[in-house]
Parts: C-alpha cells; sequence; structure tokens
C-alpha cells in the first residue's frame, strides 16, 4: 500500500511567533493517500506546522509564515482564499469542539456555510458522513439531541464527520485521541485507515505507539527542524539519526 | 453565482462594522465640536480669565457679567462633601460585600447596590425636596434646607453605587494567593483585609474613587432640585449654592439663541466635559496600572 | 493575641455599619415610594390626559412620550453599538486606533447628562434642524446610551468560547459567517440584558431631553417623531418644582411609576443574566 504524488509541497517553511522560532525553514513533500505521522516532544514545532496547512495560523496575530505550501498545483497563500482551502483541507482538533447545536445542524455546519440550501442533499450528506466516521449507528436516532450530550469518543468521531461533510481531500489530525478512551481511540485509527484511501492524512501525536500503528510514513520533528523522515517502520526499527532514536526509545519525551 | 452575492453582502455588511466601530470616536469628537462651535463665542465678551475666575455670575443683566467663579466653588465644595461622605463609605461597604458578608447575604446586598445605581436621578431629587431638604432646616435650624449639604448628601448617594461596585472589582482581583499567604503566616482576616489586600487593590479602589467623583460632576437634576439657587460663592456648606450643571439645566430655557448668555452656558459646558475627560482619562490610567499588577 | 480579635470584631463592625448606612436607605425609598404612591395609581391616573394644569387627571402623555422615546433611541443604539461592539471583539486588533474607540467610549460614558442635552440642542435641534422633537431628543438618549450597549454586549461575545471560533473557521467559514452563525447567537441574551438595561436608563433620564423634546404640557398625544413629547422624568420634575398645589399622592404616583419602569427593566435584565449563566 504505497502512496502516490505529491499533494502537498512544503517548501522552507518558518514560522516564528515574536522572537521565538516555532519552525526553522522546513521543506516536505507530503503524498496522495498516505498518511504521515509526525512525532516530537512538545514545542518541536509539530501544530504549527498543521496549523500552516489550512491557514489556520493566519488566526494568531503574532505568528509570521515565510515560505511557500502548495496544494496540488496552487500555491495555497496566493491561489486560493483560506475559506476554499480549508473546504479541502479539513482540521481535527485535539479536545473534541462540537459547536453549541443539534448533531445534525453540527455535521451540516460546514456545507452550510458553502451555501448549500437542498435538505435532501445535506440528509444525505449528514449520513455519509457519519457512517465513514464510524458513530451512524450509535446516534442516527437522536440527530436532533445537542451534540454535548454525546460521550467524549462520539463527540470526536462527530468532529471527523463534521469535517467529512465537506470532502475535503487532505484531513489534518492534530492529538486526536489524547482525551479518548481505548475504544474511542481504535475506532478514530480505523477511521483514519479508512479514509487514506480516499485522501490524504496528516497525524500530529504525542502517542509514538499510535504513529507506529497508524502511520505509513513518520517524521520526527526536534525543536523546529524535521530531524528525519522515513517510513514508520524504518524510523522505529533503523533511525538513521541519534536523536530520532533516542525519542523513540523513550530516553527523552 | 450565489457565492458572490454573499461575498458582496459580506463584504458591505464588514463596512458597517468598521464604521459603528469609529462611531463612538466620532460622536465624541462631535460632542466636542458642537460645544466649542457655541461656547466659544463667548470670548466674544468676556476675557477667558474672567470668565473662569469672574465672581459675578449676573447673565441677564446688561451688560452681562459672566464670572462662572461662584459656580465651580458651588461645584467643587457639593463635590467635596460629596466625596468625603461617600468614598470611606463606599470602600468600607465594598470591603464588607467582597470579604466579610456571607454568600447569600452577598447576593442581596449587591442587589441593592444595583437598585440604587438604577434609581433616576429625578426621583432621588424629588424626595430630596419632599423629605431631606425640610428636615435639614429643622433639624439644623436653616433658613432654607435647599443646601450645598443637601446636596452633598444626594450625590454622595449617587455615586456610593460606582464607587462600591468599582472598588469591589478591585478587592476580587487580588489574587488569592495574596490573601492564603498572609493567613498561613498566621495574620487574621482582618489583619490581611488591612495589609494585603488593600495594598492589592489600591489602583482600583483610587479608580473607583474617582470614577465615583466624574459621576458626582456631571450629575443634573438631583443637585438642582435641592442646592437651591444661589449663584454666589457659598461661604458655608450650610447654604444655598449652584453647580455648574443646575446652571445649564435651569437658564437655557431662558437664554436666547446667539445672546452672550447662551454662549456663555455652551462654555460651562466646556468645562464640564473637559474635567470629566481629564477624570475619566486618569481613572482609566489607574485601572491599566491595576489590571497589571 | 484576643487583642487580635477583638480588633478584627470591631473592624468588621464598623464595615458593616457602612454597608448597612448604603442599603437601609435604598430600601426605605423604594418602600417609601411605593407605600405613598400605590394610592395614587388608578386606570384614569395611568390612561388619562392631565386636567386642571396638571394638578388631576392623569399621566398618560408623559407615559406615552418615555415610550416613544425609548423606542427610538434603542432602535439608534442597539445596531450600532452591537456592531461597534462586533467590531472590537472579533475585528479590531491591538493597535492606536483600537485604544482611542475604547478611550471614546469610556469618555463618552463621562459625560454629564446635562452636556448631553446641550449638544443634542446644538446638533440635532438646531443645526440639522429637526427642532425640539422626538428624534432629537432619542438620537441624543441614543448616543448617550451607546457606552452601555457596547459594553455588554462585547463581554457578552467576549463569554463565548474561542474554540468555537476556531471550529467554525476550519470549516470554512469567513469570519463574519462565524459571527453571524456561531457567535452572535450564543451571545443573544448577553446582548439583550445589555439592551433592557439601557432602556431602564433612558426612561429615567431628564437633562438630555429638557432642551431637546420635552414639552412641559401639550394638549394632544405626538403622533409623529417631529412632535415634541411629554416624558416621565420630565414631568415628575415639572410637578415637584415648577406648579404648586398639586396632591403629594400624585407626585409619588408618578415617581412611583417612573421607578416602577426602571426597576421593572433592571430586574428582567438581571433574569435572564442568570438564566443565560446557569445555562452555561
Amino acid at each position: 500500500m504505497t502512496a502516490g504524488r505529491p499533494k502537498i509541497s512544503v517548501q522552507d517553511l518558518a514560522v516564528s511567533y515574536g522572537r521565538v522560532q516555532a519552525l526553522k525553514g522546513l521543506s516536505i513533500d507530503i503524498l496522495e493517500n498516505e498518511i504521515l505521522t509526525i512525532i516530537g516532544p512538545s514545542n518541536s514545532g509539530k501544530t504549527s506546522f498543521l496549523r500552516c496547512l489550512n491557514r489556520m495560523i493566519d488566526l494568531d496575530l503574532q505568528a509570521r509564515v515565510n515560505g511557500s505550501i502548495r496544494l496540488g498545483e496552487t500555491d495555497i497563500r496566493r491561489g486560493l482564499t483560506p475559506e476554499d482551502l480549508r473546504k479541502r483541507v479539513g482540521m481535527i482538533f485535539a479536545l473534541p469542539i462540537p459547536l453549541p447545536l443539534s448533531i445534525r445542524d453540527n455535521i451540516t455546519y460546514g456545507p452550510r456555510m458553502s451555501g448549500l440550501r437542498d435538505k435532501a442533499g445535506l440528509e444525505r450528506i449528514v449520513e455519509e458522513s457519519l457512517r465513514a466516521a464510524y458513530v451512524w449507528d450509535e446516534i442516527k436516532d437522536r440527530l436532533e439531541q445537542p451534540a454535548l450530550k454525546l460521550s467524549g469518543g462520539q463527540q470526536q468521531r462527530l468532529c471527523i464527520a463534521r469535517t467529512l461533510a465537506l470532502d475535503p481531500e487532505v484531513i489534518l489530525f492534530d492529538e486526536p485521541t489524547s482525551g479518548l478512551d481505548p475504544i474511542s481511540t481504535a475506532k478514530v485509527e480505523e477511521a483514519m485507515r479508512e479514509l487514506r484511501k480516499t485522501r490524504t492524512i496528516v497525524l500530529v501525536t504525542n502517542n509514538t505507539k499510535q504513529a507506529a500503528r497508524v502511520g505509513i510514513r513518520t517524521a520526527f520533528f526536534l525543536m523546529g527542524e524535521m530531524v528525519e523522515l522515513g517510513p514508520t517502520e524504518d524510523i522505529f526499527t533503523a533511525p538513521r539519526d541519534q536523536r530520532t532514536e533516542d525519542y523513540v526509545v523513550g530516553r527523552f519525551g | 453565482m450565489k457565492s458572490s452575492f454573499r461575498k458582496a453582502g459580506e463584504f458591505a455588511i464588514e463596512k458597517l462594522i468598521l464604521l459603528s466601530g469609529i462611531a463612538s470616536i466620532v460622536f465624541v469628537a462631535l460632542i466636542f465640536i458642537f460645544l466649542l462651535q457655541e461656547g466659544v463665542a463667548v470670548l466674544k465678551h468676556t476675557s477667558l480669565g474672567a470668565f473662569l475666575g469672574g465672581k459675578f455670575w449676573y447673565p441677564i443683566s446688561n451688560p452681562a457679567r459672566l464670572g462662572i467663579l461662584p459656580l465651580i466653588l458651588g461645584s467643587l465644595l457639593v463635590t467635596a462633601g460629596a466625596i468625603v461622605i461617600a468614598v470611606p463609605l463606599g470602600i468600607a461597604a465594598a470591603f464588607y460585600i467582597a470579604e466579610v458578608a456571607p454568600r447569600k447575604l452577598r447576593a442581596v446586598l449587591k442587589s441593592c447596590v444595583e437598585v440604587l445605581a438604577a434609581i433616576p436621578s429625578v426621583v432621588l431629587g424629588f424626595l430630596g425636596i419632599a423629605l431631606l431638604v425640610p428636615f435639614l432646616k429643622r433639624f439644623l435650624g436653616l433658613p432654607t434646607g435647599l443646601t450645598a449639604f443637601a446636596g452633598s448628601l444626594m450625590l454622595a448617594f449617587m455615586a456610593l453605587p460606582t464607587i462600591i461596585t468599582i472598588s469591589e472589582d478591585a478587592i476580587n482581583a487580588v489574587p488569592r494567593e495574596y490573601k492564603e499567604g498572609a493567613i498561613a503566616l498566621g495574620a487574621t482576616h482582618w489583619q490581611t483585609l488591612v495589609r494585603v489586600i488593600i495594598h492589592g487593590a489600591l489602583p482600583g479602589i483610587i479608580a473607583a474613587s474617582m470614577l465615583g467623583i466624574g459621576r458626582v460632576i456631571g450629575e443634573t437634576m438631583a443637585v438642582m432640585m435641592v442646592t437651591g439657587n444661589a449663584a454666589v460663592i457659598p461661604e458655608t456648606l450650610f447654604a444655598p449654592v449652584r453647580t455648574l450643571t443646575a446652571t445649564i439645566a435651569a437658564e437655557m430655557g431662558e437664554a436666547a439663541k446667539g445672546t452672550p448668555h447662551y454662549f456663555a452656558l455652551f462654555a460651562i459646558g466646556i468645562v464640564l466635559f473637559v474635567i470629566s475627560f481629564a477624570i475619566n482619562l486618569t481613572a482609566d490610567l489607574f485601572l491599566h496600572r491595576g489590571k497589571k499588577r | 493575641m484576643r487583642n487580635e480579635g477583638l480588633k478584627e470584631k470591631m473592624g468588621f463592625g464598623v464595615l458593616f455599619l457602612a454597608t448597612l448606612v448604603v442599603v437601609v436607605p435604598v430600601l426605605s425609598i423604594v418602600v417609601l415610594i411605593l407605600v405613598k404612591g400605590w394610592g395614587a395609581l388608578s386606570w384614569k391616573f395611568l390612561f388619562t390626559m392631565p386636567l386642571d394644569g396638571m394638578r388631576a387627571g392623569g399621566i398618560f402623555p408623559a407615559i406615552v412620550g418615555t415610550f416613544y422615546l425609548v423606542l427610538v433611541s434603542i432602535a439608534f443604539s442597539l445596531p450600532i453599538g452591537v456592531m461597534a461592539a462586533i467590531y472590537l471583539s472579533e475585528y479590531a486588533r491591538d493597535n492606536a486606533l483600537t485604544r482611542t474607540i475604547n478611550l471614546a467610549i469610556i469618555n463618552l460614558a463621562g459625560v454629564s447628562s446635562v452636556v448631553y442635552g446641550l449638544f443634542g440642542l446644538s446638533l440635532f435641534v438646531v443645526f440639522l434642524k429637526f427642532g425640539v422633537s422626538i428624534v432629537a431628543g432619542a438620537l441624543t438618549l441614543g448616543i448617550m446610551t451607546l457606552p452601555v450597549i457596547i459594553t455588554s454586549t462585547r463581554e457578552a461575545l467576549r463569554a463565548v468560547p474561542q474554540s468555537y471560533r476556531e471550529v467554525s473557521r476550519s470549516l470554512g467559514a469567513s469570519r463574519w459567517q462565524t459571527v453571524r452563525h456561531t457567535v452572535l447567537p450564543r451571545a443573544l441574551p448577553g446582548i439583550l440584558t445589555g439592551a433592557i438595561l439601557s432602556v431602564g436608563r433612558v426612561a429615567g433620564e431628564t437633562a438630555p431631553i429638557l432642551f431637546t423634546v420635552a414639552a412641559f404640557y401639550l394638549p394632544k398625544l405626538p403622533t409623529s417623531l417631529s412632535d415634541q413629547a411629554m416624558a416621565l422624568p420630565y414631568h415628575l420634575y415639572v410637578i415637584t418644582t415648577q406648579i404648586p398645589g398639586i396632591p403629594e399622592g400624585y407626585r409619588y404616583g408618578t415617581a412611583l411609576v417612573l421607578i416602577g419602569l426602571v426597576l421593572v427593566m433592571n430586574i428582567a435584565a438581571s433574569v435572564l443574566r442568570s438564566k443565560y449563566r446557569k445555562k452555561r
């Protein structure tokens, strides 16, 4: 199960907040239909990197971003509005954040903001997205209820469904299972494996075991640099850099 | 496409939002400009020094004498009296409510303060005339109860909610660690209060007092109804006076447009505007200093 | 050690006394007006025109005038105030313009009510030639009440969690869409609270309407925005200070209606505020 051509091309990406450099000149190609996991200790720039890919970093007024990122052929800064970009590159956050709406309205939020009004179409999207997030059977009878009433694991899968409703080509996961129980974690990981068949997945995780389970390629970030990038198996069994080995083995974390 | 329609609508509304944001600046500027426009004309009839320092306010005599010193002193006297009463009372009440009162009582007390803040000025003035003024006359044996003192009492009452709520905020903003640290070192609640909390809340309390003063200087109706009508330099607290605000309210109806009297009233408005501007600016600086700590 | 305990008791006692001195008069005032004014309240008092130089009859035109003033001034200040608060909360950056706006709001809040009256007179009555009219008075009151609405709306917006905005943006919504569909609906109770409080304030203000709208006595009710109007606070002022021989109950009755209106607004705002807090 190999991945294809570059879906996202990052060239010399640098991010700073005031005097602090969060990312120091990073270049990487994210391949189509792969699951790229990014591991590394806190403050190594993983989340800043992720937030560059869908320009969520624009919301941080202190952040300065340099370098270029292409989605396919298009420069995401110059060729695309942030809104259109985010419909093609979705994001799942660390804590499940359901909007204070019903389950149905949560899922249809993205499409409605895009202008979709057709009720039948929206209903179809609701069912398809919830199925793809492995949560349809559990909540199909409760679509009117407030999303906040769901359990943590269900809420996170709801958030995945919500993102899927826009049919994004890329999905960014920022430590999505850090607050979840093992069963929900397994369901989310299963969803990722299934989703990558039709989309590209980038997963940031603090959990090296998760990276080993799920990732096709793994990148190790340390203090704003990408130290090593390679097939997951290589990173974990035969890393080339000493720092990678130290982290993967658990000498620091 | 529907989307370009939506984008145009969004552009328009975001511009409206920006304009509304700027609106406050525009309104302040307008107030200042329009006051200035009419008020500055008073300088055709009198010099700035004679206006601010002149001891005689006879605006309808011919030639008009437009010295507002008695009015300034009237305002100062009534305000000073109000502050002397309201600041200690308000701070003490704020401490009680914030630190000492049991929780259920606290909610009731806060509601009472809110009610006090909501009472319209004219209602207080009405009660002042109906009850306070005759009471003062009888109790203090004065020729009339319409005095600066009555005004001070009214204004003190009106300043209290401002002083109390903002001091309360300042007291609550003192980090709990300061309090707990002091108590852990063996201090009683009272000692902690006096030493630690006052120190931490001081900028906020000062700001509260200043904002209370600001509120009081600008008060019109209540003070107009109980301080009598004597635009002369006050000699004692227990005689009638006139404040800057009451002068405008009482005389604007009689001042024909374009007369020196008319311009002079606007000039008094400028004086009031500048005073409240200065007080609010200073109080705001104190509030921010308090927050930064 | 016992000395400290005694000091503390005395200290707290003084604080308690101070609080009593503040609170007892407030309660007394409300009770007094209620007791002395209740007798005057009647259908005739509330809904008929004044007679005999306002010594008899009712205060209906004053109530109507106040109603119109409140309506028009809120219609003016609510949209502007809410949008200004949206600007400050969702769009403004930390720069000189924002600081100036904040300073301007603080100043608008601090301007004396009678100075607002002068301003309203020179801008709306004279310069814009609206004359002494409901529209002049309502616009003056509207500007005066703007800081209240801006501040309470801003607080309501701030209370909406930032994470909601992030989620909305990450789903491809624009900044305005996020405000309109996620932030504003959540903030609505808080905004409403501010609006209700404004109503209370506008209803009770006298000085700004002295030269801009208030009429001593009108034989007919106002029918358009350019008419003069009577108003409750001004009416109370007039019957207290300008007209002798008014029955005491009549005065207290007017005060009761005015203070009743204001307190009802405050209570409504409080109830709304606590329901809103519980929901969150």
